[in-house]
């Protein structure tokens, strides 16, 4: 029970079950996944409805599945065939819950010294003060969930799940409502502390930022099947995976490579792999040897029925519509332009501009619309 | 007369709280939270003394405590009386009235503390006790005093169901409202009107009290989640 100086052997989780549930949609769905989560970050990526929370309640064991295992290391959580089915007080299993579920009747103390029941005052005043130091919230000991900012909850709520020592981290979603800064703080502060602990964590989100920041593995989760595993980078860019880029929040993903440099303007020029289609993006650090992506969200990109002039954006692309297709109160529109581009549009646009299948258009792209990718 | 009807009629109250406390928080808990099919059954049966009249309620209850019942002979037995007429069979009788004003409220309170609390607190390794505790009681608080005040203001105003089992015995049965029935009856209008202002005033008092205290949100300071 010492501190961290003495971290435990890295241990793996596994976890093959089927559980069929309702999705997002209403309709059944079944969950059938086998996979084995090393110690480290690993991503699980997924569109509201695949499966992913119910995955994670399976293995903290809110939710039962249908048949399988789940084990961490030696230790079996779940499995139907010997009939095990630890609670999940037993499952040594932390697991932050969407809503964080901060006791609100208790200060940030009681509510991180909760999980400690079983020792005495002095140690567990000891874990606590220590995993208080990690995440930086040993100011705010005597507060109330409600008397701390956002970005405060959420360290109070990891440093709740992690003083106990799991050997499991599972987060769903934790960080989603909270700015770019404080979020990127908040995962240093993770990422540090589980370079001391070493254990699986299973992170949910949509967001690429954390993907990047976080990711050692990446797992894609469509309709309750593995749909893609890998790094994140390569997971990201499969481009045959439309899921993938449309998780990233990205329906056009284009590999390309920098073809100049302007750093007194803050861009350089990227080069669309396969075309003669050069586009001004942000100047990021990249690393030459690498492949690299330009990612554009279609709602970000301008459609104009005539060659638009003295606009501050940088890239005025000339094309064909390829097709329009209307999917609910939405236009998607794809373009060619060499590449093909997918821009969503409202029905009032596509009614002013007379938008037809074969007719010419020019596509606007701001620099910073275009998210480099690597 | 009045201060002794009035002095028996509130250590009546109290008890009747003090007991539904003890069952009805057990009973409230697992009526927010149990699965079982038939649980309606039971909400059901909670529920009765609602819209049974009191005289019905008093009559199975005398029934019950009554020399005819293994209840009555086994009571009788340990004691030697029974229970009917007694103070403790006003007791069981009130207790039994009173039921639904404390379990409700208190069953709402707990089915409403966010799920994902309790879910948290398994997950940290707390049992199902603790979890109770630390978390269903000290949130559901609120309800549990509502239920509280409310059952000891209901007991302070019953009539029929003390009619039935206890009768009018000054000193052991009669409570406020039995006497003002009694004074009026005398046709000693004045002392009535007397008797039923100290009712009325009370329990005006107590409500007013419960409602100003939520209304000031005093009961539910944990407004965020």
């Amino acid at each position: 029970m010492s501190g961290a100086t003495t971290s435990p052997p890295a241990e793996q989780l596994t976890v093959r079950l089927k559980k069929s549930f309702r999705g997002d949609s209403g309709s059944p769905f079944a969950l059938n996944v086998d996979l084995a989560v090393a110690a480290g970050f690993t991503i699980l990526f997924g569109a509201s409805g695949a499966g992913k929370t119910t995955l994670l309640d399976c293995i903290a064991g809110l939710q039962t599945p249908d048949e399988g295992t789940i084990a961490i290391g030696e230790v079996v959580l779940f499995d139907s065939e010997s009939r095990v089915n630890l609670p999940p007080r037993r499952r040594a299993a932390a697991y932050l819950l969407q809503s964080l579920a901060l006791f609100p009747h208790m200060t940030v103390e009681q509510n991180v010294q909760y999980g400690l029941a079983a020792l005495n005052q002095r140690d567990r005043d000891a874990r606590s003060g220590e995993v208080l130091e990690s995440f930086r919230i040993s100011s705010l000991l005597q507060r109330r969930p409600n008397e701390i900012s956002a970005g405060e909850r959420q360290r109070v709520a990891l440093a709740r799940a992690l003083v106990t020592r799991p050997r499991v981290l599972l987060l769903d979603e934790p960080l989603t409502a909270l700015d770019a800064f404080t979020k990127a703080r908040i995962l240093d502060d993770l990422r540090a502390w589980n370079q001391r602990h070493r254990i699986p964590v299973l992170y949910v989100t949509h967001d690429r930022e954390e993907v990047f920041a976080l990711g050692e593995k990446a797992i894609v989760l469509e309709e309750g099947h593995i749909l893609a595993r890998g790094s994140p980078h390569e997971v990201l860019h499969r481009p045959q995976s439309e899921t993938v880029a449309q998780l990233a929040g990205f329906e056009n993903i284009f590999a390309g490579s920098v073809t100049g440099s302007h750093p007194e303007q803050g861009t350089m020029t990227c080069r669309i792999a396969g075309s003669t289609l050069d586009l001004e993006v942000p100047l990021v650090r990249v690393n030459a040897a690498l492949p690299l992506c330009v990612g554009i969200r279609a709602g970000d990109i301008l459609l104009a029925s005539s060659k638009p002039h003295g606009l501050s954006a940088r890239n005025v692309l000339d094309g064909t519509i390829a097709s329009l297709e209307q999917r609910d109160m939405k236009v998607i529109a794809v373009v060619t332009c060499g590449p093909e581009f997918e821009v969503h549009l409202t029905l009032g646009a596509r009614e002013s501009l007379q938008l037809k299948p074969g007719a010419r258009v020019w596509l606007v792209v701001k620099t910073y619309s275009c998210h480099v990718l690597q | 007369m009045i201060v002794q009807a009035l002095t028996l009629t509130l250590r009546l109250a109290v008890m009747v709280s003090a007991i539904l406390l003890v069952i009805g928080v057990p009973l409230a808990y697992w009526l927010a939270f149990s699965r079982r099919r038939w649980k309606f059954l039971v909400e059901a049966v909670v529920s009765l003394p609602i819209v049974l009249p009191p005289t019905v309620l008093g009559f199975y209850v005398l029934v019950a405590v009554g020399p005819l019942s293994p209840v009555g002979r086994w009571y009788q037995a340990l004691t030697g009386h029974t229970l009917a007429f007694t103070f403790e069979g006003l007791v069981i009788g009130s207790v039994l009235y009173s039921l639904p004003f404390a379990v409700q409220p208190m069953a709402t309170s707990f089915a409403a503390v966010d799920r994902t609390l309790l879910d948290a607190s398994a997950l940290l390794g707390a049992s199902g006790w603790r979890t109770f505790w630390r978390i269903v009681l000290p949130l559901g608080l609120p309800g549990v005093l509502t239920g509280l005040v409310l059952s000891f203001a209901h007991t302070l105003g019953e009539f029929g169901v003390v009619l039935m089992i206890g009768g009018n015995i000054p000193g052991a049965t009669q409570t406020v409202s039995i006497l003002i029935y009694d004074q009026v009856q005398a046709l000693d209008y004045a002392t009535a009107n007397r008797t039923a202002l100290i009712l009325l005033v009370l329990c005006f008092t107590m409500l007013a009290i419960l409602y100003g205290l939520r209304r000031r949100g005093t009961w539910n300071v944990w407004e965020w989640r």
